[in-house]
């Protein structure tokens, strides 16, 4: 499903130029259940912004679904993004004039699906999610756990392939997580791909596969120690 | 362009920022508002000054007989001038460029006008046919004086509508009646109307028929001329007047007292400048107030698009493309400026309305409009230059990364 060969990746902010990520190279099947572990900038969430085709990279190649995505433009990144990937933010990320029934259909407005339908469709997915008496609840009206929930909702209406998920958890307590965790968990049984970028480590317990990076190189895969050439970053530089 | 759906999504987003579609759409709607109202007022100012004008021919010489004041070839100063019927002759055959010329011939005191046993106090002006023209006035019934009146001294009169009023209590027609004029039967030929309500109040009377019976021989009062000519010509026209009456009554040209000449066609030139100068003037208010328009309205959807950058970066996780997000903001921002736009039109168009309908004209103020075609003009102007400014932060907005988007909080 994910292929990603010697990824690089840096910023320039002013003078300097910061390398984020060093040269990645892994492989996630269809149907596997990821999380990216790593301490604060490990690189983590840019791994998650390239991987969700929501930035750029500077060197390297990702196939998603056998399609290299190089230099793409915007709209087709927007239309990838619509068709392929649902996204779950820590912040929940729910435009707060809308209610719940009204963020879930949204992503079914790009795809220009009549209001009467993808107001159908975003009620299935609230039931679900066991929100059905929520559905014309603003954002501001629901809990955390709710409005992660609202926020699973609306990334699965798509019928996507791959759930990205950027700390989950992060703005939820420990039985809220775990609810959340396992619906991830069903949502995997129905053969998504699910990528959950973490740094608690009971949450990426819960998950098949365990990547961890440092400092912008993978320094495990499943706890096994992955070796690097230094050269290959330096010659970068 | 039009797509139900969209529009949808468009007003489900009004609706829901209520506040900041107030303020977008209050400055537009201020801004031509108060456009509408400067230019309102303007007109009123104009049309006010412009009714008194049209009351009298804007296009007229007068000349009056005065007093010399300078001594002449043996001739002491102080001597009265006076006007005959040779004044009127030579100034009709020599001057060219008249289009009307009347005499007029005043009856001292004012008369007293009877029909039956109704009685009535009113001005009687003699005077010669072209006189109509010269004070603006129309045939509203019958016919006016005529040459052949003048000729033959016909005993005729063409009354005002408040004399018909005053001795015709019966509702008779007045046409082909005699009233007494100071006691002299005169024949009613016709009902004339003035722009003028207060010299509605006259009695027409031929200037012949006025100088045999009330013992004026050949004396005129006052002659007065209307021309089509420029300016300019005017001027040399009334240079030429003076040259003239100064030769044939012996006094100096120079000599500003003897006879005075007063010429409308200036007067009128004078408040066309000032007219101009008004109108330059708000014009230039006018433009200054759609400028701030403008620079209220880039503002405002420099803050919204700022404000929404967030939501920004969440619609382009989901999928939305960065047209569609520079099409949602560009339609809300025209939807809500040419709606503003309008009432701002309708409400400034109503206000003008309701003062032109209830307040009387005064001298000075009449019937303030504005242009209807400027107002569009103007709104159309704020509703493109909203887009505009909604337009160069919209496509920064669009283009930047949905992360950075995202991060901003």
């Amino acid at each position: 499903m994910i292929r990603i060969n010697n990824l690089h990746k840096s910023y320039t902010t002013g003078q300097n130029k910061l390398h984020v990520l060093k040269g990645l190279d892994f492989n996630i099947k269809e149907g596997e259940l990821v999380s990216i572990m790593g301490s604060s900038g490990s690189g983590k969430s840019t791994l998650l912004n390239i991987v969700g085709i929501l930035d750029n990279y500077d060197q390297g190649d990702y196939y998603l679904d056998n399609m290299l995505i190089r230099d793409m433009s915007e709209k087709k990144a927007a239309l990838l993004r619509n068709k392929y990937i649902g996204f779950v933010f820590q912040s929940f990320n729910l435009i707060s004039f809308k209610n719940a029934m009204e963020n879930v259909a949204l992503p079914l407005y790009y795809q220009k699906m009549s209001r009467k339908k993808r107001n159908i469709k975003a009620m299935e997915y609230l039931e679900k999610m066991g929100l059905t008496e929520w559905a014309n609840h603003m954002p501001n009206e629901l809990s955390g756990g709710q409005k992660q929930r609202v926020a699973i909702a609306r990334a699965l209406i798509t019928q996507p392939k791959i759930i990205l998920a950027d700390e989950p958890t992060g703005a939820l307590d420990t039985t809220t997580s775990y609810e959340v965790m396992s619906l991830f968990k069903e949502i995997n049984q129905l053969g998504i791909t699910v990528i959950i970028v973490t740094h608690e480590n009971d949450i990426a317990e819960r998950t098949d596969k365990i990547i961890r990076l440092k400092d912008g190189i993978i320094e495990s895969v499943n706890g096994k120690k992955i070796a690097h050439k230094t050269e290959n970053s330096l010659a970068y530089v | 362009m039009f797509d139900l759906d969209k529009w949808q999504e468009i007003f489900s987003t009004i609706r829901k920022n209520k506040l900041r579609t107030f303020l977008t759409g209050f400055s537009v709607a201020w801004g031509i508002f108060m456009l509408i109202i400067l230019l309102g007022s303007g007109k009123g100012l104009q049309n006010g000054i412009e009714t008194q004008f049209k009351q009298d021919a804007v296009n007229s010489i007068w000349l009056f007989p005065g007093q010399t004041s300078v001594p002449y070839k043996g001739y002491t100063l102080g001597r009265r001038i006076r006007f005959t019927n040779d004044d009127f002759d030579q100034v009709n055959n020599k001057v060219e460029d008249i289009d009307h010329i009347s005499a007029n011939f005043s009856i001292r005191g004012s008369g007293v006008v009877s029909y039956k046993n109704e009685f009535g106090s009113f001005d009687i002006i003699s005077i010669h046919p072209d006189y109509l023209f010269l004070e603006n006035a129309k045939v509203k019934e019958g016919r006016f004086l005529n040459d052949i009146d003048i000729k033959k001294f016909r005993k005729v009169v063409s009354i005002g509508p408040p004399i018909v009023e005053a001795l015709f209590k019966d509702k008779e027609s007045p046409i082909g009646k005699y009233i007494k004029v100071n006691g002299i039967p005169f024949k009613v030929v016709g009902i004339f109307e003035d722009p003028n309500e207060r010299d509605m109040n006259r009695i027409y009377i031929p200037v012949s028929t006025a100088q045999k019976i009330f013992n004026g021989g050949n004396v005129i009062h006052r002659l007065s001329l209307t021309t089509t000519a420029s300016v300019t010509r005017s001027d040399e026209m009334t240079e030429q007047l003076q040259a003239d009456f100064a030769k044939r009554h012996h006094f100096d040209v120079k000599d500003k007292q003897a006879i005075f000449i007063r010429n409308t066609l200036k007067d009128f030139q004078q408040f066309q400048n000032l007219f101009l100068g008004i109108r330059i003037f708000i014009w230039i208010i006018g433009i200054g107030t759609i400028i701030a328009g403008i620079v209220g309205v880039s503002n405002i959807m420099m803050i919204v698009v700022k404000e929404r950058t967030k939501e920004i970066g969440i619609r382009k996780a989901i999928g939305a493309t960065p047209g569609s997000v520079v099409g949602l903001i560009m339609m809300e921002s025209i939807a809500i400026t040419a709606f503003a736009g309008y009432l701002g039109l309708v409400l400034g168009v109503g206000l003008l309305e309701l003062i032109s309908s209830n307040m009387p004209g005064t001298d000075f103020f009449r019937n303030p409009e504005a242009d209807f075609g400027v107002a569009v003009s103007a709104t159309i102007l704020l509703v493109v230059s909203g887009a505009i400014a909604g337009l160069v932060p919209a496509t920064k907005a669009a283009r930047i990364k949905p992360i950075v988007a995202l991060r901003d909080e």
